[in-house]
């Protein structure tokens, strides 16, 4: 079994999220392009946790996934506290660093 | 896999694998492609749920079991239901919005087109001759995942457990709104799901 084409996957996916970040213009459809790039990291982790016949990167994966849920967490409440002062949702609108 | 297979004897054929492979590959990155593209806010969440779930389908073939179910309770069972209740808190558009995009949509394609080249090309040149030993093979059971996770990792999972709870007191303190403020009432608004109901009582 050849990992490259895990890697390719994971290559392609991380490549489609980043060029969603720059181009999407709602900052919630950024987030889900952030998801993306961190979902590519953690195919590319278990990857090589297969690779290396060890469990370490699929346990690097899962601490991946516990700190996405956090940050979207986060970043959710910002956004939606960003929208109740500037009603936008947009990453163009938010251009000031005080609101 | 065939080794392993002779051992624990599969759901699929190593051809199998390398067929599944293929086929929720490409509907991943299919599914991922429409999530960047389209512009239809709502359908751009739902087409993430796709991509989740065929990267769980990927961890399953990686034998990274727990992997797998934890993507598909954490991803596909609640950021995606986080980011659509965000959508809605925000208004988003339902139908199709004509300003999804920013303007400067071809320096962003130039800039992703040479990310995926260096990184195609770096695992090219890294990879293209090796190959996964079969031979005692680690499984991601749940039984050996959390053996790991219990035996080798036990401090970062108990800051991962405080990173959690500041996490949940940070959002609180941000989706809270502040008693002076004018034309702002002070609801204990709890995480962003929480805060709609705040939203619609002022």
């Amino acid at each position: 079994m050849n990992p490259a084409n895990y890697l390719y996957l994971s290559a392609l996916l991380f490549t489609i999220g980043a060029a969603g970040v720059l181009i999407r213009r709602n900052a919630i459809v950024v987030f889900m392009c952030v998801e993306l790039m961190l979902n590519a990291c953690n195919l590319a982790f278990v990857t090589f946790s297969r690779l290396h016949g060890n469990l370490d990167g699929q346990v690097i994966a899962f601490f991946t996934m516990v700190v996405a849920a956090a940050e979207v967490v986060v970043g959710l409440a910002i956004i939606v506290s960003i929208f109740r002062s500037r009603h936008s949702a947009s990453v163009d609108d938010a251009n000031l660093m005080k609101l | 896999m065939n080794l392993s297979a002779a051992a624990h004897p599969g759901f699929l054929s190593p051809t199998g694998v390398e067929i599944t492979f293929v086929l929720i590959g490409l509907a991943t990155l299919g599914a991922a492609l429409l999530t960047v593209t389209t512009r239809q806010l709502v359908h751009a969440a739902l087409w993430l749920v796709v991509a989740l779930g065929g990267l769980a389908v990927e961890y399953l073939l990686l034998t990274a079991e727990f992997i797998a179910w934890v993507q598909v309770l954490i991803y596909v069972g609640s950021v995606v239901v986080l980011l659509l209740f965000g959508l809605m808190l925000t208004k988003a558009p339902i139908g199709r919005s004509p300003d999804a995009d920013s303007e400067n949509r071809l320096v962003a394609l130039g800039v992703a087109l040479a990310a995926a080249a260096a990184l195609v090309w770096v695992v090219v040149d890294a990879f293209r001759t090796t190959w996964v030993d079969l031979h005692g093979v680690a499984q991601g059971s749940s039984h050996a995942t959390g053996e790991s996770l219990f035996r080798h990792w036990v401090l970062p999972f108990e800051a991962l457990s405080v990173l959690l709870l500041a996490a949940l007191v940070g959002a609180i303190v941000l989706s809270r709104r502040d008693a002076g403020s004018p034309g702002g009432a002070t609801t204990g608004a709890g995480s962003p799901a929480d805060s709609a109901t705040g939203k619609e009582q002022s």
